[in-house]
């Protein structure tokens, strides 16, 4: 199932663009994390990797970066290597744990940042006022709370002053005032027209965040649009009726089903055109005691990540 | 179309004086590192080295206990760079290392980065044995202060090496809690705590193969004026070779994986 409702890029050269990936498949020996990736972001959109968890969205996040090399596929960053664009101070990320001295202070953390990258040292100030932590940047990181390191891993993220900022699961472990702060924190420097990719399970991230949500599930894009097309996308509705002695297959070439699931003399229905599918059915077969319900958001942002074999559905 | 604002790559592949005082402050705040580096070998020295017998028996142009000093100046510049080079453990294990992938730090500047800490270390560490020496009965003739010292200090490159490969073969928060022990048996076992040929022969010619030898005959030389030299010499040689050959190896590793 493929549900496409990405704005018209195709027509766009890629000299332009922030992202490009090309057919790119990442397998680390028998196991395929990113399985036939397209993807194209420009300049100044806000786009989340919406997906459960083992999606992929991490392996993504790394050959962005080039910390991973796909293996099969190009991926190219404002047209360059990743690798390139990361010296460059192109492009920063903000990863998900790990990454910090606990010996070190705050401050001490984002020069040395800043040293590497040949920023003066006035930008440690603006970097560590920027991530809301200039008040503590004497403290030892080991003495830090998880989200003010994950602040700290933003303000090291802002210091080259990139042009694209990834982050990945950002708030992971956070509580929901660390949460807010954070993203008030991303949003302020978004408006700024930064591009930013983040990655997230967090279908409410997603939703309030991003202009654009592309969905993956098993190392494939599964939708991609803006969060409200998405939304729509996902959010179909369900008819069930009475229908003696069908079969799957005959129910499953009715147009606009996308899913079909029987229970003894009642079946389900699921699709995006419930109306159309409830006619047909009401028209053409002798089914009855109609019913049309529509799913809520996580249960069609379940339905569009699930794994297979882990659903039941 | 969006025109990006020129930008530069530092130079150097980013090695640079900025970093390792950033660097150098934080070894300086691990009081593990500061006990193992640099109180230990003159605490050890004023233990072993400092009795009556030591201070007035002759060797050399100095006396026994100038020996001990210099032997544990040795232990202490080992120690030093040792723990020096051992730091990528630590960091690889933090995910240090991967943070520096997305900075314009170049693998290759980042381990001479970590080679001029160690040396640096290890030099105050000789520093300090030879200041608590000089005040505790040690005696050296001048030329054997300077000398003695020095090489000391430039054959521990040796164990910056070896614990670079170690960083790299062992992704551990406490390394050092395990090269530790390892020191001091191949410090023993290289004659640096009492001279090899105490424990007999078939010692003696084991000894000479053993990583820390080298190291303590061509320190203690200018002193003793004693031993083959080229035996030594070649020891060093031989063992930095190894242990850089090991260490590049495991970095190779380490970059394709990342």
């Amino acid at each position: 199932m493929t549900l496409t409702a990405s704005p018209g890029i195709t027509g766009r050269g890629t000299a332009d663009l922030a992202v490009d990936l090309d057919s790119v498949v990442k397998r680390y020996g028998p196991v395929t994390a990113v399985d036939g990736v397209n993807l194209q972001i420009r300049p100044g959109e806000v786009v989340a990797l919406l997906g459960p968890n083992g999606a992929g969205k991490t392996t993504t996040v790394d050959m962005l970066l080039g910390l991973a090399q796909p293996t099969e596929g190009t991926v190219r960053v404002y047209g360059r290597k990743p690798h390139d664009a990361v010296a460059l101070g192109l492009v920063s990320a903000v990863m998900q744990t790990g990454g910090l001295l606990k010996d070190y202070t705050v401050e001490e953390t984002v020069k040395l940042t800043a040293v590497l990258f040949g920023k003066p040292a006035s930008s440690v100030g603006e970097a560590l006022d920027r991530a809301g932590i200039a008040d503590i940047g004497k403290r030892l990181v080991g003495k830090c709370s998880g989200g003010q390191q994950q602040r700290l891993r933003f303000a090291m993220a802002l210091l080259p002053d990139p042009e694209l900022l990834i982050l990945d699961e950002p708030t992971t472990g956070m509580d929901v005032g660390g949460r807010h702060d954070f993203w008030q924190a991303i949003r302020r420097d978004a408006a700024g027209g930064r591009t930013v990719i983040f990655a997230t399970h967090y279908l409410e991230e997603a939703d309030a965040y991003a202009d654009r949500v592309v969905f993956v599930r098993r190392g494939q894009i599964v939708a991609d649009g803006t969060a409200s097309s998405v939304k729509a996308l996902a959010s179909g509705r369900t008819v069930r009726a009475t229908l003696p002695g069908a079969a799957s297959s005959e129910l499953e070439s009715i147009a606009g089903v996308d899913t079909v699931e029987i229970r003894g003399d009642t079946v389900y229905l699921h699709g995006r055109d419930t109306d159309s599918i409830a006619r047909y059915l009401l028209t053409s077969t002798p089914a009855r005691d109609l019913e049309i319900t529509s799913r809520n958001l996580e249960e069609a942002f379940l339905t569009l990540t699930a794994d297979d074999a882990g659903s039941t559905r | 179309m969006t025109t990006l604002a020129a930008r530069d790559l530092p130079r150097f592949g980013g090695f640079n004086l900025g970093m390792i005082r950033l660097e150098l402050r934080r070894m300086m705040r691990n009081r593990r590192t500061v006990v193992f580096t640099l109180i230990m070998p003159a605490v050890f020295f004023l233990l072993f080295g400092t009795n009556a017998s030591n201070r007035t028996e002759r060797i050399g142009g100095g006396n026994v206990t100038g020996y001990i000093l210099v032997s544990m100046a040795v232990y202490g510049a080992m120690l030093a760079t040792t723990s020096g080079g051992a730091m990528v453990s630590i960091e690889r294990a933090a995910g240090w290392s991967r943070q520096l992938r997305l900075t314009p730090l170049k693998p290759v500047a980042y381990i001479a980065v970590k080679l001029v800490l160690a040396m640096i270390i290890g030099f105050v560490s000789v520093a300090v044995a030879l200041a608590v020496g000089s005040v505790s009965g040690a005696e050296l003739p001048a030329h054997a202060w300077v000398l003695c010292g020095l090489l000391a200090w430039v054959c521990a490159l040796v164990f910056a090496a070896f614990g670079l490969f170690m960083g790299y073969l062992l992704p551990s928060e406490n390394v050092m809690q395990i090269l530790g022990p390892v020191l001091a048996v191949l410090s023993f076992a290289g004659g640096l705590f009492a001279p090899v040929d105490t424990f007999g022969h078939t010692f003696a010619t084991i000894a000479k193969f053993t990583p820390v030898y080298g190291v303590g005959e061509i320190a203690r030389y200018p002193l003793v004026h004693d031993g083959t030299l080229w035996v030594a010499v070649l020891n060093v040689v031989v063992w930095t070779a190894l242990f850089s050959l090991g260490a590049m190896w495991r970095f190779r590793r380490d970059t394709a994986r990342v």
